[in-house]
């Protein structure tokens, strides 16, 4: 976490100085005008074909506190959809709403719709193991399981019940995630054993081992250096293919770099740090959203002015 | 001393004067510290060389390999050696699955902002602080007599001994779950594991080194205790080796004891040499609970 808190950095300027007096009563991090709601239509690009997820004013509460409100975008097949913003925009949240990771956390509240291939998520008859069993998600952090390289791939299709040759499985989502030929000598090493950029590898190739159609990526380069961070763009580019994958990125370039699609998200200041609402702002192809962004807000940020 | 060379300056100048009392005072906190650790190293020296003078001479293969006997030469150890190691199977075998299963349930299934949850979680902290001869009575009342009526067996000591030490079980089997990162978790879930497939294949295999620490321990402890035993009726003079679960018995710790309680200054030294023997078997479990440790524990 290098940047600590870039919503409040700039933005809180142009309210500073306070009049003098009544300065107590609004806190310096809060924006100098309400955040107008989006109209949904002229920044929401709703027009995609094959789309994977489809969320319909999807918001995310802990508790009482509303975490990310209204949040309406469908992600297409097949392509790489980056979700970008400032620290607590609501970006994984949402993130986690795809594979109901939200699930884990007993004061999290979903409302709204999430459709994945037009199945309500939160439908009542779904189950959320069902859900992982087909969307795969790579953490901020590696977390390979302490134990050898083959054992990690080979749990989830342990755990699946999959057919065939484990060897041959692990041997082939080892390949996807282009990690074959560093670790085909060593697969009974324990993975605590790897460079973080190899650790960050294998845990997709865990996640690719079943055969997912979706893979989620919340902020997957953010514990690498410049040069694992490549590689695993190099490898997403190659995925695509097959999968459809959202990244959750804290680096603009990055998504610039990877995805064909970008959803920007802003974090709405309240009255109070505890009332921080993030939204979706601006959302449509990567090329639009850095050239040519219809919100000054979203221009503000790829360009640099704050986050 | 080359201060006075081209270009360089005091250190003092750069850096200024450290206050003298600074130093004083830390010197002085760590030689209180010494001195406290070595009032608590040397009861412990004196007790040990107290009891390796009278014992050390008394050890021989025919002491641990005798029954009690009322002539101090034809004395041993060998009933209550074998007491001891039945009263460890018999406490393992309790409070590995119960300790694991409770440890289990508080840690992943019980929803600790319910009232419920957490009259039982203050109730465990509580239990493990209170005094074991009130688990002897216990024992007494309810597995010796009452509902189980186990008699004076090797089960009902054992039980009760289990008694004793399964708060501590329970609380180290928590805390060695909780030492795995919730990322653990969260992968394997992801992966579209079940919670149980997450928590019984990922979770539990790897809290099993901090796990096992605990219960080594714990262990330690109930062979070490003696006043449940009494309570629970253990005899002090068996002249026989336990033949199952329902069998009379007695332990180390009791042989002590009523060793120590004779008159004759023979039973005494005989105590102090069964004294070494309990002390051996502490250290060689403690060793085998910090080898484990050292060796298989994660570090995340």
């Amino acid at each position: 976490m290098s940047d600590v808190d870039p919503a409040s950095g700039s933005r809180d300027e142009p309210g500073a100085p306070p009049v003098s007096g009544q300065a107590p009563a609004v806190p310096a991090g809060q924006p100098h005008a309400p955040i107008p709601s989006v109209a949904h239509g002229d920044v929401i690009d709703h027009e995609i074909e094959n789309p994977v997820f489809i969320t319909e004013e999807l918001s995310v509460s802990y508790g009482s506190a509303l975490a990310v409100e209204d949040v309406s975008l469908s992600v297409p097949e097949k392509e790489i959809t980056a979700f970008i913003g400032p620290s607590g925009c609501g970006k994984s949240t949402i993130l986690r709403c795809f594979n109901r990771m939200n699930d884990l956390i007993p004061a999290a509240h979903v409302e709204g719709m999430v459709r994945y291939h037009g199945v309500d998520l939160y439908g009542s008859d779904v189950d959320s193991v069902q859900v992982r069993k087909r969307i795969g998600m790579v953490f901020q952090k590696p977390n390979p399981f302490p134990k050898s390289i083959f054992d990690n791939i080979a749990f989830g299709p342990k755990v699946l019940g999959m057919k065939g040759s484990m060897d041959e499985i692990v041997e082939q989502a080892l390949r996807r995630a282009s990690l074959w030929d560093d670790v085909k000598d060593r697969l009974k090493d324990n993975a605590f054993g790897m460079s973080g950029g190899q650790q960050q590898r294998l845990c997709i190739a865990r996640a690719l081992a079943t055969n997912p159609d979706v893979l989620l990526m919340d902020e997957p380069c953010s514990a690498l250096d410049p040069i694992s961070t490549g590689r695993i763009e190099d490898l997403m580019h190659e995925l695509k293919e097959t999968v459809s994958i959202v990244i959750v990125t804290h680096n603009m370039q990055q998504a610039a770099r990877v995805s064909d699609r970008t959803a920007f998200f802003i974090v709405d200041m309240g009255s109070s740090e505890e009332a921080r609402i993030g939204r979706l702002v601006e959302y449509g192809p990567t090329d639009r959203i850095f050239t040519n962004p219809h919100d000054t807000r979203t221009e503000e940020y790829v360009s640099g002015k704050f986050g | 001393m080359t201060t006075a060379e081209a270009g360089e300056r005091p250190v003092s100048e750069v850096l200024g004067v450290p206050p003298a009392a600074h130093k004083a005072r830390d010197r002085g906190f760590v030689l209180v510290l010494a001195l406290l650790t070595s009032i608590a190293l040397l009861v412990l020296a004196v007790l040990l060389i107290d009891t390796a003078i009278d014992g050390v001479p008394q050890l021989s293969l025919s002491f641990l390999t005798s029954f009690p006997s009322a002539f101090p030469a034809k004395a041993g150890i060998e009933s209550a050696i074998t007491g001891t190691l039945w009263l460890m199977g018999v406490v393992t075998f309790v409070i590995v699955p119960l300790g694991v299963a409770s440890a289990l349930y508080l840690e992943e299934f019980a929803d600790g902002t319910r009232l419920w949850n957490r009259i039982i979680e203050v109730n465990i902290q509580n239990l493990a602080a209170v005094p074991s001869i009130v688990y002897g009575i216990l024992g007494l009342a309810y597995i010796v007599r009452g509902p189980l009526s186990l008699g004076r067996t090797v089960l009902a000591g054992g039980l009760t001994l289990a008694l004793v030490v399964l708060p501590v079980v329970i609380i180290t089997s928590r805390e060695a779950l909780r030492a795995v990162p919730p990322s653990i978790k969260e992968g394997a879930l992801a992966l579209g594991a079940t919670r149980w497939q997450a928590i019984w294949r990922q979770i539990l295999p790897s809290s099993i080194p901090g796990i096992a620490t605990g219960v080594i321990l714990s262990i330690s402890r109930a062979i070490g205790e003696t006043a449940p035993l009494i309570l629970v009726g253990a005899a002090t003079f068996v002249a026989f080796n336990p033949t199952g679960l329902d069998s009379p018995f007695t332990a180390l710790p009791l042989q002590i004891f009523s060793w120590i309680s004779q008159p004759n200054d023979e039973f005494r030294m005989l105590a102090a040499a069964a004294i070494i023997v309990l002390l051996v078997l502490l250290v060689i479990l403690n060793a085998v609970a910090i080898t484990l440790r050292n060796r298989y524990q994660q570090r995340w």
